[in-house]
């Protein structure tokens, strides 16, 4: 049973870092270099650098390229010009969600997709079907891509002292083909943390020197434990936590990425009957009482009647307290309602709040 | 990286240590427990004058990314809690066998299998292969 888990082409510079390593969606890779709490703050307050190649890359190009997206995504594609990037879904026929991605339009019939590294097989799988019927090549360049993610408000002055104005002049969401250290790199202003910031590809040989230019520059190495604090405030869904197939996009507030006025799509029926009915809804909710509410644990109204999940919890290193993510009753989920979050056997009183707990602030 | 295992002290497997002084003794999480936890945010300890049997959980500490139960190498009661800890949660992460220790109790006689210092790092090594 033990299968050898994946190494991105840093997986050596983590351990020059002393990274400590865990196992994510199959892959070997750093969870903290000095500490999650650090980490965070350095991306909160400065700016932080992230190993993200184990993430999912395919293109799809050629004439009916974008007829493809409009069919198998649930963007408005046609909205998208060159240069920009947007977030979209794959959703089933019966409305459930098989993964979320972000959409590079690089070219008049050519777009990036960035899927989860636990999904890429079964993105690429579920595709498949779909292409045939469009004049359209698909291609799974995820094994040979390396992708780090530049962010914090630090973000932008470290990575112009690499690369000058392109770094200050590309637009939130926006996304170029230029060179950075002589190689050729795909940048782009997006990111999972609730800052500004950028994502760089590169061809897997040109990853470490542009890694090591980053941290060179002033960048902390952040790993996958700040990653996960660092959406949660901001109540960025995590595939496998806030989605799932069997979560709609409107019980997991994304509905605003779900664009039925563009015409049928793959879901499109379903999701039209599920924009108004609806049971379920993703909450943020701070606990009241005394314990720490995490993912998978149980969620009770006051009197006892099982009302749902939560998705996601930890101490929040930003606010100091412990928040939550939970997918609960729909008729539970108005703010100011208690709840119980069913921790080691016991009930824990907690509030529904705000959603999210923390505004994102992207350079727009 | 290498974990301190105290010579003078004896541990759980689930990376506890005591130190029995008479009919005493002090409880804490070891080095290894503490970096792996990462840094402890919140610690849940009991209140003063309750009674646990050998090898019960006593408690719980958390740090941002997972919760850790934490199991008492020996029967007894509760006559000391750190309330540092409480208030300054990183004593458990800098000085784990020192400031940071959690609990002291009185004995009542049983005790949960324990490891000598040679015993547990030969444990941890083997986790850490």
């Amino acid at each position: 049973m033990s299968e050898e888990l994946l190494r991105t082409v840093l997986h050596g510079e983590h351990l020059r870092l002393n990274a400590r390593m865990v196992e994510f969606g199959g892959w070997d890779m750093p969870v903290q270099y000095t500490g999650i709490i650090d980490e965070h703050r350095a991306v909160r307050e400065r700016a932080g650098l992230f190993d993200v190649s184990h993430m999912g890359e395919f293109w799809v190009e050629g004439p009916d390229a974008l007829a493809f997206l409009q069919h198998v995504t649930t963007a408005d594609v046609s909205q998208l010009a060159i240069g920009h990037a947007g977030y979209a879904l794959f959703c089933r026929p019966d409305g459930g969600v098989v993964d979320d991605l972000f959409i590079y339009r690089l070219g008049e019939q050519r777009y990036l997709l960035v899927v989860n590294a636990s999904n890429i097989a079964k993105d690429w799988q579920w595709i498949q079907p779909f292409a045939s019927n469009f004049a359209v090549t698909l291609g799974d360049a995820s094994p040979v891509t390396a992708l780090m993610a530049l962010q914090g408000p630090g973000a932008e002055a470290v990575l112009a002292s690499l690369i000058g104005d392109v770094a200050v002049t590309l637009l939130f969401h926006g996304v170029a083909e230029t060179t950075l250290l002589g190689q050729s790199v795909i940048i782009a202003r997006t990111g999972y943390t609730g800052e500004d910031g950028f994502e760089i590809f590169c061809a897997n040989d040109h990853a470490v020197t542009i890694w090591q230019a980053l941290l060179a520059a002033g960048a902390t190495p952040c790993g996958l434990g700040a990653r996960d604090s660092l959406r949660f405030e901001p109540c960025l869904a995590l595939y496998g936590h806030e989605l799932a197939d069997d979560i709609n996009p409107y019980e997991a507030r994304l509905g605003w990425a779900v664009k039925l006025s563009k015409g049928e799509f793959v879901g499109s029926a379903a999701l039209n009957d599920l924009k108004s009915n609806y049971t379920r809804r993703l909450v943020a909710f701070e606990v009241t009482g005394k314990g720490i509410a995490r993912g998978g644990y149980a969620v009770q109204d006051t009197t006892c009647n099982p009302i749902g999940v939560v998705t996601t919890g930890m101490p929040s290193p930003t606010f100091g307290k412990p928040l939550g993510i939970a997918l609960i009753a729909r008729a539970e989920a108005s703010e100011g309602n208690q709840i119980d979050i069913i921790v080691r056997d016991k009930p824990v009183r907690a509030v529904v709040v705000k959603y999210p707990f923390y505004q994102s602030r992207y350079k727009k | 990286m290498s974990f301190k295992t105290p010579a003078n002290l004896q541990y759980l497997s689930s990376h506890e240590w005591i130190l029995i002084d008479g009919d005493t003794a002090t409880v804490g999480i070891t080095d290894y427990a503490q970096d792996a936890l990462g840094d402890v945010v919140y610690v849940d300890l009991p209140e003063v004058g309750t009674t646990f049997a050998a090898g019960a959980e006593f408690g719980v500490a958390e740090s941002v990314k997972a919760s850790s139960e934490l199991y008492l190498p020996a029967a007894g009661e509760v006559i000391a809690v750190n309330g540092d800890v409480s208030q300054q949660t990183d004593l458990v992460n800098t000085d784990p066998y020192g400031k940071g220790w959690l609990v002291r109790i009185k004995l009542s006689g049983d005790k949960a299998p324990l490891l000598d210092a040679a015993a547990y790092t030969a444990l941890v090594d083997s986790i850490k292969h």
